[in-house]
């Protein structure tokens, strides 16, 4: 069951769509695990433009996304521990409060 | 630095000679100027051994200035190189005079020792030229040089600076002689400033003392302003006739300018203005008081028989320019006769005895200026000689005196001025020798026949009048009076009356006076014979004596152009003096002035008791005005010195300050204000950062799909 | 018919419960907001020919991943605001925020809309029609695993292996700095 090959400008609408709310979720959030979910909101409209393409251009597209979630797991991964570590340290996850990195 | 070059050159100069001179052929260098003037004047020339009469002094300061840093507490190797340095070139120089005097040649002989600058059209060697005129300026420097360095062995003994001394002295020697013997006008431009240089060292030769330190550079700076005027006449020379050797110069002079026209005037009033700082006239005399803040020796060398004497020289020697420009003579011989007064009215009232010498020798020089100003280069020559015996012996003397008063005040511990004559008095008990001499001395410079000094300013007050300039010719009498007072004035505070060292210094001071020792006597001995005799080599054919004229004849050659150019306008020397009388009638007056002046001044000095300077009250009245130099310091000081400064601070604080400094640190706080800007820009928020990622994304994008 | 239907079904889906993620005060909340629209999006990649992918969506995203970032918003016990306090933005934050968003996705549908390769502005969907279809065929002969594991492990063998590589990396790397440290 599939859709036909005319959806692919709906698809990547879609995608357009999910990757500015990722975007305005960003910038609209302090909390760094919301601006984190809005990162993966963002890559994940990625993988929908991946696969809307992949129809159209080859499996390779789907390979890619392959990778995306690869390296998304693993950015999870670490930048969950940055952000317990942080916490560990600072009693909150507030990004406007962590400006030590301008040095 | 220049030194190396210039011992190499002197080398093969001396090897030349040897080569050429020595086995009676030709020498080459002399080839190149031997025919080009020697006119009816007896045969060529041919210069014995030219190099070396440079090298030896310069060996010698070379040798000192090792010394300086070598052997610093040998004193005794300075103290026979130096005088020996000096008296070999003295000694090339006589026997180059006598081999001149044997051919009867006149020369110019000019010796090139090597090129130096080849620019375009300008083609300057290092020249040496050889003429009458040269060889008397040369006898007369290493001569009298030679005395005085003598003379300084014995006085420097105990500095530890001798070897430093010694090595400027005769450093001195070796720019004079440059620039005596210069064949061009960049050459004698570099013993010109080669002899400033000397004189600032020396003057500042005791450089602990920052007022010494800081004479020396008022003798400096000042001389620059006259550097100013000769290097601008050196380039309008060039300009005129695309060279700036001086036979060529001399020779078509006279043809290529237009007589008393603009160029020649600009050139003549820029050398006298080049002439005025060297020789200390008005009004750039100030420096030379001031000098005599270097050791005795100095002032007798450089500041009385030699340095300032160039601009004299210079004005001889371009006479021929003077002479197209007669507006440039009556401003020279005006400067003179002023300065000449002006300078022995000061004169009166100075108390310290260089000071009085000081002025003294202004004054002089004042008359040699009247001489050449007027024409009678001869007779500024024969002042110039005459002069250096005298006044070196007077300064020579002088420094006896001080050394011996120094030494008394040392012994009591007394920390005043040596220098002041008021601390002196009857000296002539303890000091025969040196008193008798500067007596002789005196009476050279004052005018007393049959001494020196009356012959050569005798002359020079003559030929001021019977060349058509009365108001200068009483202001030179004028003068002469005044000479022979502030003399007389000076030797009977010195010498005479009661002797003032012991309420000066305290009891027992007097004690330690002392006569010279015999290496300063001796030449003191030796300038009172040639301040005796040596105005007897030019005697006025008008005076009942037998009639010399020697210096006349021998200098005729060397001044013929000048003298010439002279005659075919229409100037020649009148038969009598402004108020009638012919020449011996007023050689009578100006004895009669010279010795009533000196009447005058004893009478002056005996009518009132001599204070130390303690307890001298100061002075009043026109006396104060003298004392201080009718204010002239303070003149400068507010006329130029004063503005100058605040334009210069102007520029410190405006224009370095604010504009340029301005500039270089305002691109600094620019470049600060963008960095802040910057760093505003980096909070470490990383809501900012994220949205002007996203405007950045934002830009890109609208860029490629708009 | 069906088909089109799912697919309007879950686009409205992703986009609403994205939303929601994006709106939502409690992170909790934004978490399961965020595993619903990822489960839309696995549905739109069946509706898309990608049986594998929206499988491993499912497992690795909404269920690994997502389970670390609730387990995370729990363990920090984060998500208790006190009265107005919350972490959005001021209202200069939201009105940026909001401009920058509009504008974004302006300009991407602009891009999408007249893309070239698609048949240029207005006549996108019409073009495609009778396109070539890598992916069906590829499913047809190698079935929904194959189709994605053949490129996977022939040409795309090494980065493969690398990204074992940065999950290596990732682990001990998370390790280190989450791991309390000794006092």
């Amino acid at each position: 069951m599939s859709v036909p090959p005319e959806y692919l400008p709906l698809s990547l609408v879609v995608s357009a769509t999910l990757f500015t709310i990722g975007v305005g979720g960003v910038l609209l959030r302090r909390n760094a695990i919301i601006i984190f979910l809005c990162i993966e909101l963002m890559l994940n409209a990625v993988n929908l433009t991946f696969v809307a393409f992949a129809r159209q251009l080859g499996v390779d597209g789907q390979v890619f996304v392959f990778f995306v979630m690869a390296v998304a797991a693993a950015e999870a991964a670490v930048g969950l521990a940055i952000i317990i570590s942080v916490f560990r340290h600072y009693e909150m996850v507030d990004v406007e409060r962590f400006d030590l990195l301008k040095w | 630095m220049e030194m190396i070059p210039a011992l190499g050159s002197a080398l093969a100069g001396l090897l030349q000679e040897a080569a050429h001179g020595a086995a009676g052929a030709a020498g080459q260098g002399a080839a190149h100027g031997a025919g080009q003037a020697a006119g009816d004047h007896g045969g060529s020339f041919t210069p014995i051994l030219p190099g070396l009469i440079l090298l030896i002094p310069l060996i010698g300061a070379a040798v000192n200035g090792l010394g300086a840093f070598l052997w610093r507490d040998r004193r005794l190797v300075p103290s026979w190189v130096g005088p020996l340095a000096v008296g070999g070139a003295f000694a090339v120089v006589l026997a180059n005079f006598l081999r001149m005097l044997e051919t009867g040649a006149a020369g110019p002989a000019v010796v090139t020792l090597w090129s130096w600058l080849s620019v375009g059209g300008l083609e300057v060697g290092v020249d040496l030229l050889f003429d009458r005129l040269s060889m008397v300026m040369m006898l007369v420097v290493t001569g009298v040089s030679t005395v005085i360095h003598v003379y300084s062995a014995g006085y420097m003994r105990d500095d530890p600076g001798i070897s430093r001394f010694f090595a400027y002295l005769n450093l001195f020697v070796f720019f004079m002689l440059v620039l005596v013997m210069g064949g061009n006008f960049p050459v004698t431009f570099v013993g010109w400033e080669g002899v400033g240089l000397c004189s600032y060292l020396l003057i500042g030769f005791w450089y602990e003392n920052a007022e010494y330190s800081s004479a020396g550079k008022k003798a400096f700076i000042v001389n620059r302003i006259g550097d100013f005027g000769f290097l601008v006449a050196m380039f309008l020379l060039f300009a005129m006739f695309g060279t700036l050797d001086y036979v060529p110069i001399i020779e078509s002079a006279a043809d290529e300018l237009a007589y008393g026209g603009i160029t020649v005037t600009a050139v003549t009033l820029l050398l006298l203005l080049a002439c005025t700082g060297k020789s200390a006239q008005i009004p750039l005399y100030t420096w030379l008081p001031d000098a005599m803040a270097g050791p005795t020796p100095v002032s007798a060398l450089i500041h009385a028989a030699t340095m300032v004497t160039a601009g004299v020289y210079l004005v001889a020697r371009s006479g021929v320019l003077f002479a197209m420009a007669p507006m440039s003579q009556a401003a020279v011989a005006t400067v003179g006769a002023g300065t000449a007064l002006f300078a022995a009215t000061i004169a009166l009232k100075q108390y310290d005895i260089k000071k009085v010498l000081a002025y003294s020798t202004i004054s002089q020089l004042g008359y040699m200026f009247l001489a050449v100003g007027v024409g009678a280069y001869t007779a500024g020559i024969f002042h110039l000689t005459t002069h250096a015996f005298f006044k070196a012996l007077l300064f020579l003397g002088a420094g006896a005196v001080i050394h011996s008063v120094e030494h008394a005040f040392h012994e009591q511990g007394h920390h005043g001025d040596p220098n002041d004559m008021r601390s002196h008095g009857g000296l002539m008990s303890v000091m025969p020798v040196t008193g008798t001499t500067m007596w002789a001395a005196t009476l050279a410079i004052a005018g007393v026949f049959p001494f020196a000094g009356f012959f050569s300013k005798d002359e020079i007050i003559w030929y001021a009048g019977s060349y058509g300039y009365p108001i200068l010719w009483g202001v030179s009498l004028v003068a002469a009076v005044l000479t022979a007072a502030y003399m007389a004035r000076l030797m009977f505070m010195t010498f005479h009356g009661e002797n003032r060292t012991d309420e000066a210094a305290g009891q027992g001071a007097s004690s330690a006076l002392h006569e010279a020792p015999a290496v300063m006597t001796v030449p003191l001995v030796i300038l009172a014979v040639l301040s005796v005799v040596g105005g007897w080599i030019q005697i006025p054919e008008a005076l009942p004596l037998p009639h010399v004229s020697w210096l006349h004849d021998w200098l005729h050659p060397a001044v013929e152009p000048a003298l010439a150019v002279a005659e075919e306008h229409g100037v020649e020397a009148a038969h009598a003096a402004p108020l009638g009388g012919g020449e011996a009638v007023w050689a009578g007056v100006s004895l009669v002035l010279a010795v009533g002046g000196i009447v005058a001044g004893a009478a002056w000095v005996r009518s009132k008791e001599i204070l130390v300077p303690e307890r001298a009250a100061d002075d009043r009245g026109l006396a104060r005005v003298l004392n201080r130099k009718w204010y002239v310091d303070e003149l400068y000081e507010r006329v130029f010195v004063g503005p100058l400064l605040a334009l210069s601070r102007a520029c410190w604080r405006v224009v370095d300050d604010r504009i340029i400094d301005g500039a270089v640190n305002g691109l600094g706080y620019a470049g600060r204000a963008l960095g802040w800007v910057g760093s505003r820009l980096q909070s470490g928020r990383i809501g900012t950062y994220v949205l002007v990622f996203t405007l950045g994304v934002l830009a890109v994008l609208g860029g490629l799909v708009l | 018919m069906i088909a089109d239907a799912l697919f309007y079904l879950f686009s409205v889906a992703a986009v609403v419960s994205g939303l929601f993620v994006v709106t939502r005060k409690n992170p909790v909340s934004s978490v399961l907001f965020l595993v619903v629209t990822f489960f839309s999006l696995s549905g739109l990649f069946v509706l898309l020919d990608a049986h594998f992918i929206a499988a491993v969506q499912v497992i690795v995203y909404a269920g690994a991943i997502m389970v670390l970032f609730l387990f995370v918003v729990m363990l920090l016990n984060l998500g208790h605001f006190e009265g107005e306090q919350t972490d959005f933005r001021g209202a200069l934050g939201r009105f940026a925020a909001a401009t920058v968003s509009v504008t974004l996705l302006a300009l991407v549908a602009r891009a999408v809309l007249g893309l070239e390769e698609l048949g240029g502005q207005g006549v996108v969907a019409e073009s495609l029609a009778g396109a070539p279809d890598p992916v069906g065929a590829a499913l047809e002969a190698r079935g929904p695993v194959g189709a994605v594991a053949g490129p996977l492990f022939d040409e795309y063998l090494i980065p493969f292996e690398l990204t074992s590589l940065l999950l290596l990396v990732a682990i001990v790397g998370a390790i280190v700095l989450a791991r309390r440290r000794e006092p």
